[in-house]
């Protein structure tokens, strides 16, 4: 029996969870789409934020400065992904996995600090210390609107996407923009492309570590599985934003701002299937097979698709004359 | 202004695909030269170039631009004092940036990269009029990815790019081959005024003799990475393709002349 209450009881839990996501995908849009790099980091990153950010606030620190460390913790990260790709030339791919690998051992270590041991996990209850965020804020009815994780999340999300809006628009934004788009133009304008690289790669994987503090928060404990398959929701985030939304999001600001519907549309997406009783053993499968079927879309496009020209009506031939001439007007 | 001194390089050392793409290259430009460079494939020119532009570094000898030691300088640390423009039309612009941004990366070249805006309003303005001296209607576009634009109209707007923070040396690697021959006598005629208006040193990369001969002060012809053939003044004035052949058969000692460099 498919109750449709149960449903619509989901979906503001789904918008939260997108809303959280939403910056992660934004860390992976800045180096799958700003930098061409596919940065496999995030899986990792994914759980060192959430660890650092819940050890911190167990240790009396505010949730601020638990979020701030989070951030750092995960430029960490992206700075040693960057420099096995820049530095020691290892291929940004498995420079990201390595890095990925490392990062499970760290994490049991966060997670296990002052106990001299690791940990798989960490809870943080919201009745002793005061989040940002919690799923239990939207579902127990006796908090008031204001600490809607609706809200946060989108609070945090419109704060990040002005930011970027700002920073990839300075030189130095703009040069970053460049290192992805072309590497030989950038070097031949004095653009520092190695640095670049490793400063985007920061950048993404603190933004990944600060949307695991939040989710760390949001779902009251962090273990060691947070993250595992990041990178396809992500991803996943990232290209249902541009599907659905590049024909009307063409600013920066709005583009980001697709990335982040992506993620909502897709956490959405999966209280349905989960509503639909899928098992759910098998979520995985099926968020690969999304993401593996976007992804193939342009290529079939481009490869089965013949590209249609419009003919003349009346003269194939003055058609093709005019329109070379038309070529060399604009050459 | 440019001083090479026995420059050597070779790819895939100790392979079976080893090659010496240079072997000893010496060259002086003085300021002003305006050299076009012939040779057929694999003869060094474009490796020469590269070498100068720092691509990759070199095996053994000294390059100085402008009295600096720039040998051992990475690629993005010479750019300041160089402008490039390359035969793919693709390798000189960022295709999802627009012109307007593509002229404001150059116009930073050799500047620290900080947190002032991209692109100023002023620039905006200054862009516009440069544009217009193109004559190929972009100062309407300011705003274009340059992705839209043809092959000619992205070489011109890298040569607009390369001569925008005046450089000490510019490199044109056969900068008109991959266009229609229209548009190359087009882009060939803007890089004359650019250079001749900005008083640009220059390196022109051509497989055409005939382009070779018509520009430029000086011609040298490269062949198996070597300079074989260095012509200046007069002499270049008077050359006509049948010299040049004729000079090319007796510096290699052979009749290949005519298959190499007309073919390439």
């Amino acid at each position: 029996m498919l109750d449709f209450a149960n449903l619509v009881s989901s979906l503001p839990g789904g918008v939260a969870q997108g809303l959280i996501w939403g910056i992660m995908a934004i860390g992976v849009y800045l180096t799958y789409k700003i930098l061409d790099i596919a940065d496999l980091t995030v899986d990792g990153t994914m759980c060192t934020g959430g660890a650092v950010c819940v050890m911190m606030i167990i240790n009396g620190h505010s949730v601020p400065v638990a979020l701030l460390c989070a951030f750092l913790a995960g430029m960490a990260a992206g700075l040693i992904t960057g420099l096995l790709h820049t530095a020691m030339g290892i291929q940004a791919l498995l420079a990201g996995i390595l890095t990925q690998l490392s990062l499970y051992s760290i994490n049991l270590k966060i997670m296990g600090w002052g106990s001299g041991a690791g940990r798989a996990n960490q809870a943080i209850s919201v009745d002793k210390y005061d989040l940002v965020v919690s799923s239990r804020y939207l579902f127990d009815g006796t908090y008031p609107w204001y600490k809607s994780p609706i809200l946060w999340g989108a609070v945090f999300c419109v704060a990040i996407i002005v930011i970027l809006y700002w920073f990839f628009g300075t030189e130095m934004g703009c040069s970053i923009r460049a290192t992805g788009a072309n590497p030989n133009m950038s070097r031949a304008q004095g653009i520092n492309v190695d640095f670049n690289k490793v400063l985007g790669l920061m950048l993404s994987n603190g933004l990944v570590a600060l949307s695991s503090g939040l989710l760390a928060q949001y779902q009251g404990f962090i273990d060691t599985n947070t993250g595992r398959g990041a990178i396809v929701i992500g991803l996943a985030a990232v290209i249902i934003g541009d599907v659905l939304f590049s024909r009307i999001f063409r600013n920066f600001a709005l583009k980001l701002l697709g990335v982040v519907f992506g993620a909502i549309i897709y956490y959405l997406v999966m209280q349905v299937v989960l509503w639909l009783k899928v098992d759910s053993d098998m979520l995985k499968v099926l968020s690969a097979a999304i993401v593996a079927i976007f992804l193939a879309v342009p290529y079939w496009k481009g490869k089965y698709i013949p590209v249609k020209i419009k003919h003349l009506p009346e003269n194939t031939e003055t058609a093709v004359a005019s329109a070379g001439k038309e070529g060399k007007d604009n050459a | 202004m440019l001083e090479l001194r026995n420059i050597w390089k070779t790819f895939n050392a100790g392979t079976i695909n080893e090659k010496q793409a240079l072997r000893g290259v010496s060259l002086t430009l003085h300021d002003g030269d305006f050299v076009t460079v012939i040779g057929g494939n694999g003869a060094g020119k474009s490796t020469m170039l590269n070498a100068v532009a720092g691509v990759w570094s070199v095996d053994e000898g000294s390059i100085t631009i402008d009295g600096t030691d720039v040998t051992r300088l990475p690629e993005f640390k010479r750019a300041p004092f160089i402008g490039r423009v390359f035969q793919d039309p693709m390798m000189g612009t960022a295709p999802t940036m627009q012109i307007e941004e593509n002229l404001a990366l150059a116009a930073r070249r050799g500047q620290p990269r900080g947190l002032k805006w991209g692109i100023t309003r002023a620039e905006r303005n200054d862009y516009r009029e440069l544009l217009k001296g193109l004559d190929l209607g972009l100062e309407d576009r300011l705003t274009s990815k340059v992705g839209l634009l043809s092959g000619g109209q992205r070489q011109a707007l890298t040569l607009l790019m390369a001569a925008l923070k005046k450089p000490k040396l510019l490199l044109l690697d056969e900068h008109t081959a991959a266009l229609d021959p229209k548009t190359a006598a087009k882009v060939l005629a803007l890089s004359d005024r650019i250079v001749e208006e900005n008083h640009l040193t220059t390196m022109m990369v051509t497989h055409n003799m005939k382009d070779a001969i018509a520009h430029g002060n000086r011609l040298i012809m490269m062949y198996d990475g070597k300079i074989v053939i260095d012509v200046s003044g007069e002499d270049k004035k008077k050359l006509t393709v049948p010299d040049l052949l004729a000079l090319f058969s007796k510096a290699s000692g052979s009749d290949e002349a005519d298959d190499k460099l007309l073919l390439s």
